[in-house]
């Protein structure tokens, strides 16, 4: 019934290789892109933006750009949290230094100074493999926070060690600093989400996704036909940093707006990222949003029933949270170990033939 | 002989010390990584739940009190009797084979032939479990653990050292205890591994599953028995270092302190566990002496790390590591 091929034509190559090549699937895609756009921006207000939209918005771009590194290319990296921090500084130094600029394109040049950094972090891939490698990119997490906790040039010689975000505008609107509205800081980090999306979906579908896979799934033979490691690691570290420096730079400036790097970049990011990229499905970029969805609605419903809807004190409540979300990690790991992509992919064979099976 | 010598000497010994902790820690990992290629990242938040679990027992607390007086309404805390360390530790040990098969009978059984990465991210999860259980279960406040391991400066080595040097040395008498005790538990473990029953099948098991398996080894049994080592390991860490700080959250991040230290020594060699340990221990605190303090101090938190990866770059399977030989 949905999601089926028969009937839908295709004339020319472009029209074969196209993103979305089920027609059904397109108009989907189309409709959600039309909702996220044009309905969501006029029925939300602050708590749903704080809450949910927010922080799902800003993780599905770090989870996006994990998912390049760990399931597109079998890199491991625990250090997501530390690129974050690297996105969040540098777009702080750029609004400061240059503050007539545009927001926008200083966010863009954060995560390309990410990239640069996670180049730098992953020159060891070429050597270390495996869990070495995942270990040794804490390296980058502890260096990197501890950096920007010591070196007073990062916060601006600030007396309290944070950086807090100045009031930039878009279009005359403003996106960061205290007087924001929640339509304008969703729809400018949707619009980065949106980017991010297209653009990775691209790539891990191109000739540089291709390769990459070919290095995940065996590097050594991936070297004997014409894949050059070197090539293929970095660029997967950088593209990779590049989308979680833009996350980081967005969590900081638009999302929270002042920041002490030690709690908000530390070591749990790291592994809050990678469960969303696990629980998603690894190399799947439908997957990350999914992953990402699932962990940040997870507390908050967690919490609004426990505190909320039960009463109990907010510490038991918090210590409840962490079994929960342990217990469900593990219970989901042992039903699907290929996450809500694959949870999603079933779903569509089945819909394809519904409601008759034969 | 100038001060500042003498002080890089006292440091010297300090990271030694330290380092024994640090390869206590690394020892549990090694274990279970040998036995059954898991990653295991829970092993801190075990040693914290150990240590959780020895204090509650040893104090008598109602266990849940916190849970029970939120649903019922009840004001429950303690039973009002106090159980003598030695029974404490053996109850406790009790609770983590228990834990050893729970967590082997509801996860790891059904993870058997997944992909690594996917082993690796369930112990994270499990670690937060565990964290969340501990504190559900005995409340998270900061408590103190004594089970008779003499505390403070040791006297005869301040003396002596004063009497050659003429500045005494501080030692604390617990990491000296602690450096005899895991020196005791690698002889232990070593000669229970090489001459046992138990433990030549372990090893076996490390060796290869399969052909364990066909000659009619329970592998079931082995990873329970290899979990519930890793515990015991836990629970001698856990007590170590929550006489030396308190049994509290923090406990649960030497873990990521034995992670340099299981890099630098390999991850499946037991004496690349203590060597790197010993490393790691000295390194990161003769650096912070030397160096840190002339680029902003607390060096402690990533000069492990750093070092580790350097010295991978060099050698990638670290000093004591199995060669990887990577066929196509």
């Amino acid at each position: 019934m949905f999601y089926r091929e028969a009937g839908d034509f295709k004339t020319s190559y472009k029209d074969d290789n196209q993103t979305f090549p089920i027609k059904f699937d397109r108009y989907r895609y189309y409709a959600v892109l039309l909702f996220g756009f044009a309905v969501v921006p006029f029925l939300i207000d602050d708590y749903w933006v704080n809450a949910i939209f927010m922080p799902f918005l800003i993780y599905a771009i770090a989870a996006i750009g994990l998912n390049i590194l760990v399931g597109y290319c079998g890199q491991v990296s625990l250090g997501t949290g530390g690129f974050m921090a690297v996105g969040a500084y540098a777009v702080y130094k750029l609004m400061t230094a240059f503050p007539d600029v545009n927001i926008f394109f200083h966010v863009i040049i954060a995560g390309a100074i990410t990239a640069i950094v996670g180049l730098l972090f992953g020159l060891p891939s070429l050597r270390i493999k495996g869990f070495y490698l995942a270990v040794a990119t804490l390296a980058a997490q502890f260096f990197l926070v501890w950096l920007f906790n010591r070196v007073p040039w990062f916060y601006n010689y600030s007396a309290s060690g944070q950086i807090s975000a100045p009031e930039r505008t878009v279009f005359g609107v403003p996106v960061t600093g205290a007087e924001t509205s929640a339509w304008a800081t969703y729809l400018f980090c949707l619009v980065f989400v949106f980017l991010s999306a297209i653009v990775a979906r691209n790539l891990t579908r191109g000739s540089v996704g291709r390769k990459w896979m070919a290095i995940r799934d065996m590097d050594i033979a991936a070297e004997i036909i014409g894949v050059n490691p070197l090539k293929a690691k970095l660029s997967a570290f950088a593209i990779s940093s590049f989308f979680i420096g833009i996350s980081g730079a967005l969590f900081f400036a638009v999302y929270l707006g002042a920041v002490e790097v030690g709690e908000a970049f530390g070591i749990n990011k790291s592994f809050l990222v990678l469960f969303m990229v696990i629980i998603g499905g690894l190399g799947s970029i439908f997957g990350s949003f999914a992953g990402a969805a699932f962990l940040v609605l997870l507390p908050v419903l967690l919490k609004n029933t426990l505190v909320g809807g039960l009463g109990w004190p907010t510490d038991l409540a918090a210590h409840l949270e962490f079994m929960i979300v342990g217990g469900l990690i593990i219970t989901f790991l042992v039903a699907e170990p290929h996450g809500l992509a694959q949870l999603w992919r079933v779903a569509k064979q089945k819909l394809r033939l519904w409601p008759f099976p034969h | 002989m100038p001060e500042q010598v003498l002080w890089g000497m006292e440091v010297f010994l300090n990271g030694l010390m330290a380092g024994v902790l640090y390869a206590l820690v690394a020892l549990g990992f090694v274990l279970i990584f040998k036995a059954s290629g898991i990653f295991n990242f829970s092993q801190g938040v075990m040693a914290l739940f150990a240590a959780l679990t020895l204090v509650g027992i040893m104090e008598g607390q109602v266990p849940f009190s916190h849970l029970i007086n939120a649903a019922l309404g009840t004001d429950v805390h303690h039973f009002g009797w106090h159980v003598p360390a030695f029974a404490a530790i053996l109850l406790t040990m009790g609770v983590m084979v228990l834990l050893a098969w729970a967590v082997n009978q509801f996860i790891f059984r059904h993870l058997v032939g997944q992909e690594p990465i996917i082993l690796f991210m369930a112990t994270i999860g499990l670690a937060y479990f565990l964290e969340g259980f501990g504190d559900i279960m005995w409340g998270s406040d900061i408590k103190k653990l004594d089970v008779g391991l003499p505390q403070g400066i040791n006297g005869m080595i301040d003396e002596v050292t004063y009497n050659i040097f003429g500045y005494g040395f501080f030692i604390d008498n617990l990491d000296i205890w602690a450096t005899v005790i895991a020196a005791l538990l690698v002889i232990v473990l070593t000669i229970y591994s090489q001459y046992s029953k138990q433990g030549r099948a372990l090893r076996a098991v490390a060796d290869d599953h399969q052909a364990a398996l066909s000659v009619g080894i329970s592998l079931k049994f082995i990873w329970v028995l290899v979990w519930s080592i890793a515990g015991f390991v836990a629970l001698v860490a856990g007590i170590m270092w929550g006489t030396k700080s308190g049994v509290q959250f923090s406990l649960s991040l030497i873990a990521l302190k034995a992670l340099p230290v299981l890099m630098l020594g390999g991850f499946t060699s037991i004496p690349g566990a203590i060597v790197g340990g010993l490393i790691i221990g000295v390194g990161e605190k003769l650096f912070e002496f030397l160096v840190g303090s002339m680029i902003g101090g607390a060096t402690e938190n990533w000069f492990a790390y750093v070092l580790a990866l350097i010295f991978l770059v060099f050698r990638p399977q670290g000093l004591f590591g199995e060669k990887i030989i990577e066929r196509v």
